[in-house]
């Protein structure tokens, strides 16, 4: 039975340690309905690897592969090559790992499987920190964002770089398909995993995941959270296909970007001119994004 | 046919990885083992070999591509050399830990710093304790040979553990040498087919690298001692059944005492300097001198027992040690010593040969004159 076109058989299975609220199993478990069983996981060290696969349980109702942080697309290129060595064209092949993972520690192993155009979806979910080993900033935590290695002070108000533009820096590489999706909308996030496993060559999605104890956000907000992250344009849903941007999904009441900080603990020592900069900061990027709808921002030149 | 060609070290060791027919080859170039890759991409872009190269951006990719490949279950090959083999470090024991038998050329070289290109045995000897098995050589078809050899041992039900075969950068890689190249037919009926039993397989899904607990994880590692251990017999095995096929063998796949039966003294070496202390020993012994050779091929496992009984009539046994410890001396002469301890022999351990500096015959002397004088070990620069 499906519905919705959604499967109601589970591939990741409850039971998990995961949070209550958590934004990235809730992601993954739609991930997975979409994918369907014919799909090997590869996922770098993080929350779900420990939370999914405690010796000798695992959650995991495909096969599943974890070797260590930096590494996930390189393992998943070395997956991807034993099946074409068996002639395997079916399988398919999701690489998962947290922004962490995929921003920082593992961003020249991802870069290098993007290069190599192999055959996998690379899917980065982005709760903007190193949420299992503490709530460390990463290069995809938000603006002014307090977590413990950049914590709110009574110099430094939190982290203070922009987000590192990863879906822009992976279409960059002239692959065929990068989308960002958030568990706000998984009906899309659904459809774009679908379209990403039927293209022959790597795609990249990258999801929103809230985080519960990370965002200082109650369990039961996880999903309000992230409709205000879109709402606001902070977290905008595009695709990249084939070089051309589409903007999937434009708020109907464009919201003020205080609305989505206030709901978090880790903007709470926010100032006045603190909130400005960012409304100026998100204002920027939605106006790059709205200003280049439809056009072709990369080229594949190969 | 079988034949005879003059080739260089690398080159013999591409031909003895495509007759074992690997499916998977996550290559990055570094020097001194570069030449590999090299041979190993001509061999694929002239269809020459069935296998799927993968051009990692790092040697941290090539062993996590290597390790992705092992999980689906399929032979798969690389090779690397001193700041790439130390890049790898990290999934080295991910690698043995999940008990996948691949097989890893090492041209062994220095590690920095200060920079050196050159040969020692700090790039390997730095590895010695994440699970792989470690199996050096002394000439070039010595690591032909290995290559082949190593498939068996690895992929044995007992062992399932992957091997490094550490061959002396430049001095094996780059030197030309006759290497007796075997036949697809003689490898193949030598070799089976991999076939593991566990492997990511969408009709079975399991899962690999799982979280461990404190109340499981020494076992896993427990398992991998036991298993290191089997592999002392194994290669054993190996060794006579490869002496069977093609005539050859390297003591007794693990080590090999060279004129020790008379021997009061006698020199411990790795790899491409065991050729120089032969010529060595050949000359002393026939001014009347009692020296000896052992060969030491196998560094982990390290073959205890044998050593001991090679050692039995020996006085005082000199370690070359191609790379140290620093701050306690060089590591294989702190192994030798322990495995030896309780025995009559004395080891002395010699530092020697650090970023290429030459071990001529003079410098074997210089050694088997000091420990024939019961004089201590030092810095044989």
């Amino acid at each position: 039975m499906a519905i919705l076109g959604i499967d109601e058989k589970e591939y990741f299975a409850s039971g998990h340690r995961a949070c209550a609220g958590c934004g990235e199993a809730l992601a993954i478990r739609h991930i997975l309905k979409a994918a369907g069983p014919k799909t090997i996981i590869a996922q770098a060290t993080g929350c779900m690897e420990v939370v999914s696969t405690p010796y000798p349980e695992s959650s995991w109702e495909v096969p599943w592969v974890h070797c260590a942080f930096e590494n996930t697309a390189a393992v998943a290129s070395g997956v991807r090559a034993a099946l074409d060595a068996k002639g395997d064209k079916e399988t398919n092949i999701i690489a998962i790992g947290g922004d962490g993972a995929s921003f920082d520690i593992g961003f020249g192993s991802l870069s290098g499987a993007l290069e190599r155009g192999t055959r996998m979806l690379y899917i980065a979910t982005d709760n903007e920190a190193y949420m299992n080993t503490g709530i460390q900033r990463s290069g995809a935590t938000f603006p002014y964002a307090n977590t413990t290695t950049s914590p709110a002070g009574k110099v430094i108000p939190g982290k203070t770089q922009p987000k590192k533009p990863l879906p822009f820096i992976a279409a960059a590489h002239g692959i065929k398909y990068v989308a960002t999706a958030s568990v706000m909308n998984l009906m899309d996030l659904h459809m774009k995993v679908k379209k990403a496993l039927s293209i022959n060559g790597p795609t990249m999605i990258v999801v929103l995941v809230p985080c519960v104890p990370g965002w200082k956000i109650d369990s039961s907000s996880t999903i309000d959270v992230a409709i205000k992250a879109f709402e606001t344009s902070i977290s905008p849903l595009y695709e990249i296909e084939e070089g051309v941007l589409t903007i999937n999904q434009k708020p109907s009441e464009k919201k003020k970007v205080e609305e989505y900080l206030m709901m978090q603990g880790r903007f709470k020592h926010l100032l006045p001119e603190h909130i400005k900069k960012i409304q100026e900061y998100v204002d920027a990027r939605w106006k790059y994004l709205e200003e280049n709808n439809g056009k072709k921002v990369f080229d594949n030149l190969f | 046919m079988s034949e005879k060609k003059v080739i260089s070290g690398a080159e013999g060791v591409a031909i003895a990885v495509k007759l074992c027919k690997p499916k998977v080859l996550p290559m990055y170039p570094i020097t001194p083992s570069t030449l590999v890759p090299e041979k190993l991409s001509e061999f694929v872009f002239n269809g020459e070999i069935d296998s799927k190269m993968i051009h990692v951006e790092s040697e941290h990719s090539a062993i996590s591509a290597l390790y992705g490949a092992y999980a689906t279950g399929v032979r798969s090959f690389t090779a690397t050399a001193s700041q790439g083999l130390a890049l790898m470090h990290e999934i080295l024991p991910i690698v043995s830990g999940s008990r996948f038998p691949a097989v890893m050329f090492v041209a062994n070289r220095a590690l920095s710093g200060p920079l050196s290109i050159w040969n020692d045995h700090s790039d390997s000897m730095s590895e010695r304790d994440q699970g792989w098995i470690q199996l050096h050589c002394e000439s070039n078809q010595e690591a032909f040979d290995t290559i082949i050899m190593a498939y068996r041992i690895a992929e044995s039900k007992k062992v399932l553990l992957p091997v490094m075969v550490c061959a002396d950068g430049f001095y094996l890689t780059h030197a030309y040498e006759p290497i007796q190249i075997e036949d697809q037919e003689k490898v193949d009926a030598f070799l089976p087919d991999y076939t593991p039993e566990h492997y990511l397989d969408t009709t079975n899904p399991k899962t690999f690298g799982a979280f461990a607990q404190p109340n499981s994880y020494m076992e896993f590692k427990e398992e991998e001692e036991k298993a290191m251990r089997e592999a002392i017999r194994e290669i054993i095995k190996v060794s006579k059944e490869f002496d069977k096929s093609f005539g050859r063998k390297y003591g007794n796949g693990l080590v090999e005492g060279i004129n020790l039966e008379e021997a009061e003294y006698a020199v411990l070496g790795v790899g491409s300097v065991c050729g120089t202390i032969r010529e060595v020993i050949k000359e002393l012994n026939e001014q009347g001198k009692k020296i000896g050779l052992i060969k030491l091929k196998s560094i982990r496992p390290l073959p205890v027992e044998d050593l001991k009984i090679l050692c039995k009539d020996l006085k005082i046994l000199g370690v070359i040690d191609k790379h140290a410890s620093i701050g306690f001396g060089g590591a294989l002469t702190n192994d030798i010593r322990s495995a030896l301890m309780g025995e009559k022999v004395k080891v002395e351990g010699f530092v020697a040969g650090l970023g290429g500096r030459d071990i001529n015959k003079e410098k074997i002397k210089e050694l088997i004159n000091t420990i024939m004088k019961n004089k201590e070990g030092y810095w044989l620069k």
